[in-house]
């Protein structure tokens, strides 16, 4: 479920970076704003609760595999969204840092994925209307699991548009939505009871905390929640459509999978409007066209109509592979001496 | 049982973090910078690339000796984790099956090139982020990111997670363990058992939560963590980054490994 690095394209990377940092400074103001010190150790704390619930794996009923809980829609019904994705957010920096899952650059796509969409959309507009006043637990069972599947299947989708944006995985479209969508549903469908059965059993042990934590929060105002979406919708598009006129001078990415994307027989007639605009701002803004070192990438013409290694003479991926092997070799023999040079000092 | 295995690599990052070096000694705000400028660098490369790729194993070489990091951790940690960009990556050579090179008489599709590219991309970005943690410490990191602009109640809240997660942990490994002692096989691991142990876990932490907003409270709390750790950029802290910035260029513009090669061809003939 994790975005990666090695699967992204600079322009598409930053673009939800954007977003994500977007997200988190407008949760910061509203949770200061609204929110006495403290929820600061109290979410803190979940945070790292949502950490220690993923070690305790279980076994899904009839198919012998283990799940474990995700977090944005449980930490939304008890923080409320602002304070949930800022919760989920760090969740994802540490997983990024410790645990290597995904990396730096992806983790503004993960931040994206997997918080916002639960915390900003499956909570509001799905788990809210299903769920009512929260005190039946049936209505509270059947709304944790929808959302938590709507949340899970829109980050999924979200997982296969970065990458196909970003060029670097052959996958085609259809096959990937189908690999993916059908496990999140499974994943989907066990977190929903996970989190319905968390927070039925806080609520038959020990109401008040419930709602105490619930009351806690001015925060879940529907109407803002309507506006940070629609607000969130038009920064990815802004940001998304400048970076990837920016990007068009470095155009493996974006420019290069729009062609790849819209070039397929389904929307022909994209070819024409998209490809050529983009050429031709590409044209426009490349700094030195014709200059030698940017041809194998700088030129879209080449990489649509002949996608395959950079110069493929034979002497020239001969001596490339030569100099992949002597480069590695001095990196390796600088590392040795190195370490050589610490050892005497130390 | 995986449980301890994974909490005991996270607090060894963390220790490690603890050593002295001249790559620990340097300004945090520089090694962020420096990371999020090297993954750039890697993943801007075309997806055929593979071969200009191998000049940036320099960087992790370099801040690995000089950071005395032990090699076999890191490895081992980017080897194990995360197959997700693998498993995608493993589609190419299937579809992509257009021969690109012939080496040697055996034709090298397209798809095992861009997979190989994956491969040598995904080794690079996570080994850059290990890296800067096992440098820099996470509260380091933080306080980096703080003084950069992000804003403080998600730095205080990242704080706090870190802090607590290594607690939590443990109070989670207690009670898997005192369930695994009371159960045989598979049972205690149905799903009903384990969202009362979830609950369970989420009672406690939410008292622990109040303890610790009580005790933070008599301690004069206002909602910010100081930091007793001043950090300030040195000259070398500059000069670091002026070499980080000037050799990606380097690497990413020329094409060095190729160069490389030819010299060596050269050479031999």
């Amino acid at each position: 479920m994790h975005m990666a690095d090695a699967l992204l394209s600079p322009a598409v990377g930053s673009a939800f970076w954007a977003g994500s940092i977007a997200a988190i400074g407008y949760a910061s103001r509203k949770v200061k704003e609204a929110v006495d010190d403290k929820m600061i150790p109290l979410m803190g704390v979940l945070g790292a609760f949502i950490f220690a619930s993923q070690m305790i794996n279980f076994t899904i009923p009839g198919t012998g595999s283990s799940g474990h809980l995700g977090g944005g829609m449980i930490l939304s019904i008890l923080l409320g969204p602002f304070a949930a994705v800022l919760v989920m957010a760090s969740v994802l920096t540490v997983q990024a840092f410790f645990f290597a899952d995904g990396g730096l650059l992806a983790l503004g796509c993960n931040i994206w994925n997997l918080g916002i969409y639960p915390c900003f959309i499956a909570f509001p507009l799905v788990y809210k209307p299903l769920a009512g006043d929260g005190k039946n637990p049936k209505k509270i069972l059947i709304a944790s699991l929808v959302s938590a599947v709507v949340g899970l299947q829109m980050g999924a989708f979200s997982v296969v548009l970065q990458t196909l944006l970003s060029g670097k995985s052959e996958l085609p479209f259809g096959t990937f939505a189908l690999l993916m969508q059908p496990i999140h549903l499974g994943i989907g469908i066990v977190e929903g009871f996970v989190t319905a059965g968390v927070i039925s059993y806080v609520r038959s042990v020990r109401p008040e905390l419930l709602e105490n934590v619930t009351r806690s929060r001015p925060l879940g105002a529907e109407v803002s929640v309507k506006k940070v979406v629609i607000t969130f919708a038009v920064l990815a598009v802004i940001t998304g459509g400048a970076l990837s006129w920016f990007a068009s001078t470095r155009p493996d990415g974006l420019e290069w999978s729009m062609e790849k994307v819209f070039g397929r027989p389904e929307l022909p007639e994209q070819e024409q409007g998209i490809a050529p605009a983009l050429k031709g701002v590409q044209e426009k803004t490349a700094i030195l066209p014709d200059y030698n070192f940017k041809r194998p990438e700088g030129d879209t013409k080449y990489e649509a109509e002949m996608p395959c290694w950079p110069n493929v003479e034979k002497a020239t991926s001969v001596s490339g592979i030569v100099g992949a092997v002597s480069v590695f070799s001095l990196v390796v023999l600088v590392g040795f001496f190195v370490r050589a040079i610490r050892r005497r000092h130390a | 049982m995986t449980f301890d295995l994974e909490y005991l690599n996270l607090g060894r990052l963390d220790q490690l973090s603890y050593r002295e070096s001249p790559v620990h000694d340097l300004d945090p705000r520089v090694k962020v910078l420096a990371t999020a400028l090297f993954v750039l660098t890697v993943i801007s490369f075309p997806k055929y690339e593979i071969i200009e790729l191998v000049p940036f194993f320099l960087f992790p070489v370099l801040l690995i000796t000089l950071g005395d990091i032990p090699v076999g951790f890191i490895l081992k940690k980017v080897l194990v984790v995360s197959p997700f960009a693998v498993f995608v990556g493993l589609f190419n050579p299937v579809f992509d099956t257009r021969t690109a090179v012939v080496l040697f008489g055996i034709a090298v599709s397209g798809g095992w090139i861009s997979f190989l590219s994956i491969l040598l991309k995904y080794v690079l970005t996570i080994s850059a982020a290990l890296i800067l943690i096992a440098t820099t410490s996470f509260p380091g990191v933080c306080q980096a990111l703080r003084r950069l602009g992000a804003p403080a109640l998600f730095i205080s809240q990242l704080l706090f997670l870190y802090r607590y997660l290594f607690v939590l942990m443990e109070e989670a490994m207690r009670i898997v363990r005192a369930r695994d002692l009371r159960s045989f096989g598979k049972r205690g691991r149905e799903a009903k058992v384990v969202v009362r142990i979830i609950g369970t876990l989420f009672l406690r932490t939410v008292e622990r939560a109040e303890r610790i907003y009580r005790c933070m409270l008599s301690r004069g709390f206002r909602g910010d963590i100081p930091v007793l750790r001043r950090y300030g950029i040195r000259a070398g802290d500059l000069l670091f980054l002026v070499l980080v910035v000037a050799s990606l260029a380097a690497f990413r513009f020329f094409h060095l490994t190729e160069l490389t090669g030819r010299f060596v061809q050269e050479l031999v003939q």
